[in-house]
């Protein structure tokens, strides 16, 4: 590629680093949101070029500022980085949309400008990991995203907010700080920092008890940051008194990312040597995976706000997503993958949709929704759809990662566990029914009498996710294409 | 693609979501034209498959065109065009598009040539079923919607597992005749039972329908118990679990019946009890079995729809629907009472009637396959029917003593839709041979010899004897008084009844044993997942980083060890 679009991969992440500190700079609420609204979409232009390109040339590589690899900082973008790119900045261009109002509503005018650059940075952060070629230029850009998320959080509503940061901060650099370590160890037996050299080292080293530390620690640092049973304490409440837009933001994308690392790191540089196969890690995820799904997914069906509820149903789907991974087959992966996307559209919508039953009820709490069906048909109509995606429904996204998990797991024989998948997926039912009970079962009472429905721009957004999680349900040639293209490159390097 | 290669259940369900938004005369005017269009479409396409469509990796065949296929769709059309008019005034607004895309994931299985297509279809059916259900909008139908639709949902998921399964070890989704030797095509067959009604999920059926609305329950009664007939009979022609199944339905819905006073949940037990005598003809497995199961899902859903009628009839005018409360209507209602003595008589398999000419094929098949215990178990079950739904029904409903009631017959939409289908039901019975031109195999069987008609004469006159003779027993369903005088009066109902008593006690126990398993099961779940449970408890971030600790640990100790 020549011209402009050469530096496509460097535009993407460099454009909202330098966003931010003009949003700072400018002060303005809606000067912050206009730009990270254009900056969003223009993340979402480049994302959208890349993605073809891949598709048309396969990987490419892209060096920064012309530094050879494995001195300087290699780009590198292959089917999977871009699919999640296109991920990260689908979902913060809708959001961008939608935030004007809520920002408005929840937080104080003159900290709204700081939501648009922590955004912005936040945007950078991910996008970052998700392009880069070198394991410690990753821990920068997770650096990034975490601060920035880390501030996102702790503008919430009640103070709440700030001890739920603190938290998701202290687990969070705990997380980062294993990253690093196991990234160190690597090198001190590598002497590289590049992920395809140290995938090309590695495999010499792989006896050694170091490379084995390596990998425990890089499994349980990307662990904790993707929120993977038990390591998922610090989400429900990050999630739960985050604003709704930032919420809304970190649940479509902040552990999808993570999961992407963890692919990268886990598969992509450790898969050479074999270690996956020779130490029990893949049963160890599986059992893990499926307990997300089960015990997750039971606590949401008693949780008393609807915004917690979703946060854990977000633990045990990131799950379902680790029980793909942890097949290690193509098929097992592509359904990991696509669910990335698939969970990514459905569970935004769902957080967008309860961030405008925030701004007209003031509250997420299931006793104070009854009857808003009747208040807010269109909002609740898209949690409706949402909701039976999450429980995979045919004709919704979340039927197609359902069943190529599915296939996945009969692939290999493992009927019991595929029974268990699709078991699992009724306690999903239980907790979407009871947001229908509430909403359209009961009568809508006094304290709802002057609720309207959400603003327009809000709706729009909602609305875009929630039709999305039906289109590439009913269309997902394309969406499982490319999962199933990027699983494809992932598995040539990881020894049998 | 032109008209010919539309899926003909989409077709239904975009005209239910018009309908949706549609008021005053041009609803109406949808309403009835509809399914009827929709009808056309279905007899203009040619057989076989007509449309594909790539999904995940796989060919899906939304829309494959046979006899059987086309007979079940074209049942379920005149069933919406029926159940449509008798619904006409129906003020509930959700009601009748629900119904309609209820309909149109009927005529979508039926015409479905792939197992995924048919799962989508299927998953239509169950929510589609449970909006009719909810529409009537009060605790009750709410509460059993809820039911309702959890048996379904968990049904979908047994379904889809098999599902699943079976292409994953085929390789292919074609729908195609199954044996049950496998995970995958038991999965596939329980989850088709579950929605056939059989046991130990036969409650959600007369739980669910009752509560509906007065012309509700008439759709209710028709799609989702018959689709899984049409999927039974295509996928798993002759398998032997079947029979007992079959009967076993067959029996239950008899005694369940018997011992009801609610007339629209003596009707729905009914469901189960026909449905049972098509499940058996299923695992009998002949041709003839498998056209006579066919023929009598054609032929019971239509008088079921009528039987249903009436008594939305009676419910529309007088709000009540239990048989104590109900008697004499005859006198106001005379049109009502006569369609329902024809439904009554059609589903007792009399003689020129529709029920006679479809029931009396399954029999002959069992006696044909020389299987005599199926055989007199269908004869004695074929008085039980003459018993609960031909006698009991009408009985208490329209006779017996003066309730004081008064009502008139219902208005001319609902008399029409239930003298139509009392024509259907007689027209059936009397020129049999349009209805064995539509089954899937040649028919070679004469319903009406002599020897045959008087043998139906016979077992209808003397199980209408035993139900006179019987009727205190009947009574005592009914009120609580004793009748303790006649003592050869006692001596057969107690004998029944105890026999009755058992199987129900039976029943009742395992049922009670395993919710009370699943009761605390729950309980369980719900002390460690509820709100304060273990897993629901916020952590400090000091117990968040010894888990974080603990992990790493597990980690290090299975990679050193």
């Amino acid at each position: 590629m020549s011209g402009p679009l050469e530096h496509l991969p460097a535009l993407a992440v460099v454009i909202p680093l330098m966003t931010a500190p003009v949003i700072v700079a400018l002060r303005r609420p809606w000067a912050g949101w206009l730009l990270a609204t254009l900056v969003s979409w223009a993340s979402l232009a480049m994302s959208l070029l890349l993605l073809q390109q891949v598709l048309e040339t396969g990987p490419f590589s892209y060096l920064m500022g012309g530094w050879a690899a494995p001195w300087g900082i290699e780009y590198r973008v292959d089917q999977l980085d871009a699919f999640v790119l296109v991920i990260v900045s689908a979902i913060a261009s809708v959001v961008s949309v939608y935030a004007r109002k809520s920002v408005e509503a929840e937080i104080e005018p003159d900290r709204q400008y700081l939501f648009y650059a922590m955004f912005v940075l936040c945007l950078c952060g991910l996008l970052g990991m998700a392009i880069t070629g070198d394991a410690f230029n990753l821990f920068v850009f997770l650096e990034i995203s975490s601060l920035s998320t880390y501030v996102l959080v702790g503008m919430g509503r009640d103070r709440r907010a700030l001890t739920a940061s603190l938290r998701y901060l202290i687990l969070g650099t705990v997380g980062a700080t294993f990253y690093v370590i196991g990234i160190g160890l690597a090198y001190m037996m590598t002497g590289t920092l590049n992920m395809a050299d140290l995938a090309q080292r590695l495999p010499a080293m792989a006896h050694t008890s170091t490379v084995r530390a390596a990998l425990a620690f890089l499994v349980v640092g990307i662990g904790l940051k993707m929120a993977a049973f038990p390591l998922h304490a610090w989400l429900p409440n990050a999630y739960t008194h985050a604003p709704s837009a930032a919420a809304a933001l970190l649940a479509g994308t902040a552990t999808k990312v993570s999961v992407y690392v963890f692919l990268r790191i886990v598969l992509g540089v450790f898969g050479a040597t074999g270690l996956l196969t020779a130490l029990p890690v893949t049963q160890v995820l599986m059992v893990l995976a499926l307990a997300a799904m089960f015990i997750c997914s039971a606590v949401a069906i008693w949780q008393p706000d609807l915004k917690r509820a979703l946060a854990y149903s977000s633990v045990a789907q990131i799950g379902y997503i680790l029980l793909g991974v942890a097949l290690l087959s193509e098929t097992g992966l592509a359904a990991g993958i696509v669910h990335l996307f698939n969970h990514a559209v459905m569970k935004s919508a769902l957080f967008l949709a309860l961030g405008a039953v925030a701004l007209r009820v003031g509250s997420t709490r299931i006793d104070a929704m009854r009857g808003i069906g009747r208040k807010m048909p269109m909002t609740m109509a898209a949690v409706l759809v949402a909701g039976l995606s999450l429980i995979g429904v045919p004709l919704t996204v979340g039927f197609v990662s359902k069943w190529t998990l599915v296939e996945a797991a009969l692939d290999d024989g493992m009927w019991p566990v595929a029974v268990l998948i699709l078991a699992s997926s009724l306690l999903a039912v239980a907790y979407v029914w009871r947001i229908v009970e509430a909403a359209w079962m009961a009568q809508p009472g006094p304290e709802l009498a002057h609720v309207r429905e959400a603003p327009t721009a809000m709706l729009l957004s909602i609305w875009v996710l929630a039709g999305a999680s039906v289109w590439f349900g009913i269309d997902a040639t394309r969406t499982l294409g490319v999962a199933r293209l990027a699983a494809q490159t992932l598995l040539q390097g990881v020894a049998p | 693609m032109s008209i010919d290669a539309l899926p003909p259940g989409l077709l239904l369900i975009t005209a239910a979501l018009v309908l949706a938004v549609l008021k005053g005369a041009a609803r109406k005017v949808l309403v009835l034209a509809a399914p009827l269009a929709v009808l056309a479409v279905v007899w203009s396409q040619p057989e076989g498959a007509l449309l594909h469509v790539s999904f995940i990796g796989h060919t899906l065949v939304p829309v494959k065109v046979d006899a059987l296929g086309r007979l079940f769709a074209t049942i379920f059309l005149l069933m919406a065009a029926g159940g449509g008019l008798f619904a006409l005034n129906q003020d509930r607004p959700a009601e009748v598009p629900a119904a309609f895309v209820y309909a149109g994931g009927a005529v979508g299985v039926a015409l479905a040539g792939d197992l995924i297509s048919l799962f989508v279809f299927w998953e239509i059916m169950a929510i589609a079923s449970t909006l009719v259900l909810w529409s009537r909008d009060d605790d009750a139908s709410r509460a059993a919607a809820s039911r309702y639709v959890q048996v379904h949902l968990l049904g979908g998921v047994v379904l889809l597992a098999g599902i699943a399964a079976h292409v994953n070890a085929t390789g292919s989704v074609a729908f195609t005749a199954m044996k049950p030797d496998s995970f995958g095509t038991w999965a596939i067959l329980i989850g088709f039972l579950i929605n056939a009604g059989a046991p130990p999920f036969s409650a959600w059926l007369p739980d669910a329908y009752p509560t509906a609305t007065y012309s509700g329950t008439v759709f209710l009664s028709a799609f989702t118990t018959k689709t899984a007939v049409y999927v039974l009979i295509r996928g798993f022609p002759g398998a032997e679990i079947l029979i007992p199944v079959g009967l076993w339905m067959v029996f239950y819905g008899i005694v369940y019946a018997l011992l009801e006073n609610d007339m629209r949940r003596i009707l729905a037990y009914s469901i189960i009890n026909q449905v049972g005598f098509m499940v058996t003809g299923i695992g009998i497995g002949s041709e003839m079995a498998l056209n006579g199961a066919a023929a009598h899902a054609f032929t019971h859903i239509i008088y079921k729809a009528l039987l249903l009628m009436a008594a939305g009839s009676v419910l529309y005018r007088t709000g009540k629907t239990k048989c104590t409360d109900l008697g004499g209507l005859f006198q106001s209602m005379p049109l009502t009472t006569l369609c329902g003595i024809v439904g009554a008589l059609a589903i007792s398999s009399f003689p020129w009637t529709s029920g006679f000419v479809s029931k009396s094929m399954v029999s002959q098949a069992a006696a044909d396959s020389h299987l005599a215990w199926v055989w007199f178990g269908l004869t004695a079950a074929s008085a039980g029917v003459f018993l609960h739904a031909g006698i009991k029904f009408p009985w208490f409903v329209f006779f017996q003593k003066d309730s004081g009631l008064r009502p008139a017959d219902p208005p001319w939409n609902m008399k029409l839709a239930m003298v139509i289908f009392a024509a259907l039901c007689i027209g059936i019975g009397l020129f049999p041979g349009a209805l064995y031109a539509l089954l899937p195999h040649a028919v070679d069987y004469q319903p009406y010899t002599a020897a045959h008609v008087i043998e139906m004469l016979q077992l209808l006159g003397f199980s209408g004897l035993a139900f006179f003779v019987l009727l205190p027993l009947m009574k005592r369903t009914l009120t609580i008084t004793l009748d303790t005088d006649w003592l050869y009066r006692r001596l057969g109902p107690d004998l029944v009844g105890a026999i009755g008593k058992a199987v129900v006690n039976a029943d009742r126990a395992l049922r009670g044993r395993v919710m009370t398993a699943l009761a605390r099961l729950l309980e369980g779940v719900k002390a460690t997942h509820g709100r304060h449970g273990l897993f629901a408890r916020d952590l400090s971030s000091g117990a968040m980083a010894w888990t974080t600790v603990a992990v790493l640990g597990l980690f290090l100790a299975a990679f050193y060890s």
